[in-house]
């Protein structure tokens, strides 16, 4: 890599690097006086004179990169400081459970020097001579490896070995290939199919039905006029601020053995109370209402970017309505509706918090790989397989997505805006659609009424509805005491943490997010593609997965993060960073590359080009971004519910434990807090970027040059 | 251009991306308070020549000294250099007087006195009273101005000029380009200016370097480049030419359709040559007058001028009437003369 990387032009910094300098020597002193191990303890220096050699070439390959650094030997450095750090990982991964846990004397020395490895093959010429971009994509690149490839690969390994730690090959094969997976009897009368088939069955359905369902309301919203926008707002919101089971819970207060609308259908028809809700009845019904939204989105988008000139032309040559919509507007929408189909698909297979509450004895692999680890059959093999199964699934999904609707986009969209206005439905269609759209948004409303209004009574789940705030009390009790306010509510700690938790991993995704998006879209070096690859490839990992990941790889030594909340910060990072490097590449493609070349002809460093030109003029970008993670962090279930401990317990987590211990009251009161609180946390944002938008005019004009 | 210690030094640089070559060893010298264009049309790498004497782009061979020292290993936040780019590159979320300051404050000079000189600047530009407005609420010929400000406030041993005027309007860019020139003699500027469009080039430059397909093509002053193209290509895209194939003689004499008229050969091996003649170089007189006899075809009025195109043995020529008096018809029959110093010999 480094051969090719030299082999192209770049730049090369004359004088020696003083940053180079500082770094290495703080790895350094982090040796010499931070305890090495999670523990606490002596430091690696104390180590090695206490007796352990193998700190001695750590210690000296770290000395020794000061001196070269100071010497300006590059090449020297880079070496030094890269076999250190392999060297501390090698040791540390080879003596694993009998070794120590690396600690902060660890972290920081191993960042450093890999922070010095990258600025000094940067002075090498690798990553154009820019030691800052070499910074950020060797640090992002390592613990993307560190937190998401290390991890998933290790408890997919595991799936080779038996449950006392021997390897079994065989029992891999058994595994993978068992009829509890793949077993296909209920397609043939028999009673029940294996995982796997159950989770493509209802991830199909749920795809063609959110697809379908999203289409009838882009329609009505897109082509109704603006009376429907209204709908678009919501709908643009109702997922981001939604706990992944809040549906369900609504679900079973209304269809539940007891509930309010099968006791109504009791009492007034005498159709008997049953428990059809749970299974893939109720699944399905909770992920269309739960998906059919962002079905809703992508199709929107691409019903506002097909040209009404191109309907217009139709109705020129003599088309009817209905034929307008058959041969012009239906052709276009297809690439969409595939994308709708795939993602509604994918995230089916993801959702874990509709199926813990619903599936009852339909087992999907989401759920499946939950209870495989923490229920009481405790199997980790057996979890990797499965979690493996749902990974392949996944990949399967977007790879057709990325192979598939790639090709098929039609661009109608030509820069130029054309006139006209959006060609009316035909008449049948309008109706159709509207009527669909209208019951569906009552539906939703219902469920998200219930949810609201649930908190407030004594059992809704049991049709008692005297108003009481007892739910509220128990959940959300403070004790004003002379010494300050206790919070007695037995929510109050998971709310805290899950806060916390989120508001300390939602800036630190938004730096990775974009720092990537920015090497990404605006240097060149050797690797870029396969970054920007391992960038985004999280997003297709699903959470249950990531989940089961965490707990195999970081529970032992030398990495060993489990039961702590750094752990659950580390998990939210890392799965919602894609979504900040997207919103990042999409905010810099409209910022002109000129303004970065004007801040270096005037001869700003790399750095100050970032703090006083890009981090300004991306602030609506890393809002959102902020947000996303933010409200992403709060209603996260799938991969949390593994890491999270009855110390750092998170919000989402705690509310599915009151589901399964029964207490649907307190955690539909709960649900609505959590609801209210993302709400104002975005209203509150929404108001700063308007601002922000309002305060500073239109950039001018931003052309690109020859 | 002899002595280029205060200015920049071009040395058999290359650029090559992958296997397409962009620039191909191309070697010059803008000597210090001179202007210098680089024009061609796109494509021909004159925005990559630019673009690598400011350090946006790396050399893949050779060397580039600014103001006599290598920096073709320096970046261009390294470099002695600031440039007006071609969409001004005006930061949008900064008030003028940001944008100005922003170089100072870059090479870490004092808030005050970064100020200071940024008012300076700005008030010699005429921009006295803009400061804290945001680019966007400037006119294009005034981002433009804050843009060279910008620049100038480093007081660089070169600026860089890329296509400044292509975002004006016809009238202002004929007026911008004047007071690019006055500033430039003014402080005595070195300046380094690309641009594609040649009346522009010859308007503002001392020198001018043209190029195509990543070669210089040719280069001297204005009045050697009009007056002495050194080849078909220059003739033709360096003002408007005729282009006549035929054969030079040994006594001088230039024969093609048949038709010979006696030219001034300047050295040119007789054989197969190009004639080059500017059309208002071209007479119009009346017919079985002048070197050769033909028809009007097309004739346009256009104020300052006539333009004719008159079908002859050469073949089709474009004839300029200056003064826009002779009344011609179109089938009209027609004489063209010239006179012999009025044409270049290329050979072919």
């Amino acid at each position: 890599m480094a051969a090719t990387a030299l082999a192209s032009p770049v730049f090369v910094p004359a004088a020696r690097d003083r940053a180079t300098i500082v770094v290495a020597g703080t790895a350094v002193l982090a040796l010499a006086m931070l305890p090495w191990a999670l523990a606490g303890g002596p430091s690696a220096l104390a180590r090695a004179l206490a007796g352990d050699a193998t700190a001695w070439p750590l210690l000296v390959a770290a000395a020794l990169a000061v001196v070269t650094a100071w010497r300006g030997v590059d090449r020297a450095t880079a070496a030094l400081a890269g076999g250190a750090v392999l060297w501390s990982l090698a040791v540390a991964f080879a003596a694993g459970q009998n070794g120590p846990s690396f600690g902060l004397g660890a972290a920081l020395a191993l960042t450093a020097l890999t922070i010095c490895f990258a600025r000094a093959i940067a002075r090498r010429g690798v990553f154009a001579g820019d030691p800052t971009v070499a910074t950020i994509v060797v640090v992002i690149a390592a613990l993307l490896v560190l937190f998401i490839f290390f991890p998933v690969a290790k408890s997919l390994v595991a799936a080779l070995f038996d449950n006392r730690g021997g390897f079994a090959p065989q029992l891999a094969v058994q595994r993978l290939f068992t009829a509890d997976i793949w077993g296909v009897a209920c397609l043939s009368g028999g009673t029940r199919c294996g995982v796997a088939i159950n989770s493509a069955m209802l991830a199909t359905i749920v795809g063609v039905g959110a697809t379908l369902l999203g289409l009838v309301f882009a329609l009505v919203v897109q082509r109704g006029g603006r009376r429907y926008a209204g709908i678009l707002k919501l709908m643009s919101i109702l997922p981001i601020v939604t706990p992944p089971f809040v549906i369900a819970l609504a679900l079973v207060v209304l269809f539940g053995r007891t509930g309010l609308v099968t006791g109504w259908l009791d009492s007034w028809f005498g159709i008997p109370r049953s428990r059809w809700l749970y299974g893939l009845p109720g699944v399905t019904l909770a992920q269309l209402l739960t998906f059919s939204p962002i079905a809703f989105m992508i199709l929107y988008g691409a019903l506002a970017a097909i040209s009404p000139a191109l309907e217009e032309a139709a109705q020129t040559l003599r088309a009817s309505r209905a034929r307008v919509f058959r041969t012009v507007t239906w052709p276009l929408l297809r690439p969409a509706l595939a994308n709708a189909f795939l993602l509604s698909f994918v995230e089916s297979l993801a959702d874990f918090g509709n199926p813990i509450v619903l599936a009852g004895n339909f087992e999907v692999l989401s759920t499946k790989i939950f209870f495989a680890v923490a229920g009481a059959q405790h199997d980790p093999g057996r979890a990797a397989a499965l979690a493996a199964v749902l990974l392949g699934l996944t990949l399967l999904a977007f790879w057709l997505q990325q192979r598939w609707i790639g090709k098929l986009s039609y661009v109608t969209v030509s820069g130029k805006g054309d006139g006209g206005i959006p060609g009316k439905l035909p008449r049948s269609l309008w109706y159709a659609c509207f009527g669909t759209a209208a019951f569906w948004i009552f539906f939703t409303l219902v469920c998200y009424a219930i949810i609201l209004v649930g908190g407030f009574v004594k059992d809704i789940g049991r049709g008692d509805m005297t108003l009481t705030l007892h739910h509220f009390a128990q959940g959300f009790g403070m004790d004003f005491q002379s010494k300050g306010t206790m919070f007695s509510g037995s929510a109050w700690d998971s709310l805290f943490t899950t806060i916390e938790v989120a508001a300390v991993s939602a800036p630190l995704t938004a730096a990775i997010g974009l720092l990537s998006a920015y090497v990404i879209t605006r240097h060149r070096f050797v690797g870029r593609r396969a970054f920007e690859f391992l960038t985004m490839v999280s997003f297709a990992i699903p959470g249950t997965v990531i989940g089961v990941s965490y707990i195999v790889a970081f529970n032992v030594a030398p990495l060993e993060l489990t039961g702590g909340m750094a752990i659950l910060v580390l998990c939210f990072v890392f799965r919602n960073m894609p979504v900040g490097v997207r919103a990042g590449v999409a905010a810099l493609a409209q910022i002109d590359k000129t303004l970065d070349e004007a801040s270096s002809t005037l001869r700003a460093s790399t750095v100050r080009t970032l703090t006083e030109v890009i981090v300004p003029l991306l602030r609506p970008a890393i809002l959102a971004t902020l947000v996303f993670s933010f409200t992403h962090a709060m209603t996260a279930v799938s991969a949390v519910i593994f890491l999270a401990t009855a110390k750092y317990n998170l919000a989402t987590v705690y509310i599915i434990g009151r589901v399964e211990a029964g207490e649907y009251p307190l955690a539909i009161a709960y649900s609505s807090v959590l609801i209210l609180v993302m709400l104002v946390a975005l209203i509150v944002v929404q108001m700063f970027v308007g601002e922000a938008r309002l305060g500073r005019r239109a950039p001018p004009v931003l052309a690109t040059g020859n | 251009m002899t002595d280029s210690s205060g200015g920049v030094d071009f040395d058999r640089v290359s650029k090559r991306y992958g296997s397409v070559t962009a620039v191909d060893d191309v070697s010059f010298s803008v000597a210090q308070g001179e202007l210098v264009t680089l024009l061609g049309p796109s494509g021909c790498g004159k925005t990559t020549t630019l673009r690598m004497v400011a350090g946006l782009e790396a050399v893949t061979s050779g060397v580039v000294r600014i103001g006599g020292t290598d920096v073709t290993l320096r970046a261009a936040n390294e470099r002695d250099v600031s440039m007006v780019f071609q969409s001004y590159a005006l930061f949008p979320h900064m008030t003028v007087l940001e944008n100005v300051c922003y170089g100072p404050i870059s090479m870490r000079m004092d808030k005050a006195k970064a100020r200071e000189l940024a008012h300076a600047k700005l008030g010699m530009l005429g921009l006295a009273g803009l400061e804290a407005r945001l680019p966007s609420e400037l006119s294009g010929g005034q981002q433009q101005r804050v843009a060279v400000a910008r620049s100038l406030v480093l007081e660089p041993a070169v600026l860089l000029f890329d296509e400044p005027l292509s975002n004006l309007d016809a009238k202002l860019r004929r007026r911008v380009r004047q007071e690019i020139r006055e500033l430039q003699q003014l402080l005595s500027l070195t300046v380094l200016y690309v641009t594609h469009d040649q009346e522009e080039a010859l308007a503002v430059s001392d020198h001018i370097i043209v190029m195509e397909n990543g070669r210089i093509a040719q280069q001297g002053t204005p009045h050697e480049l009009y007056e002495a193209p050194a080849s078909r290509f220059l003739a033709d895209f360096i003002g408007d030419a005729n282009l006549v194939d035929g054969e030079l003689s040994p006594d001088a004499s230039f024969s093609a359709g048949g038709i010979a008229a006696p030219v001034r050969a300047d050295g040119v091996r007789p054989g197969a040559v190009t004639l080059a003649v500017r059309p208002q170089r071209l007479r119009l007189t009346d017919a079985g007058q002048g070197a050769l006899s033909g028809t009007c075809k097309r004739v346009a009025y256009l104020g300052s001028r006539i333009e004719y195109v008159v079908e002859t043995a050469w073949g089709e020529l474009l004839v300029f009437d200056q003064e826009a008096r002779s009344a011609r018809r179109r089938d009209d029959a027609v004489g063209v003369a010239f006179d012999r110093d009025a044409v270049i010999v290329l050979p072919r």
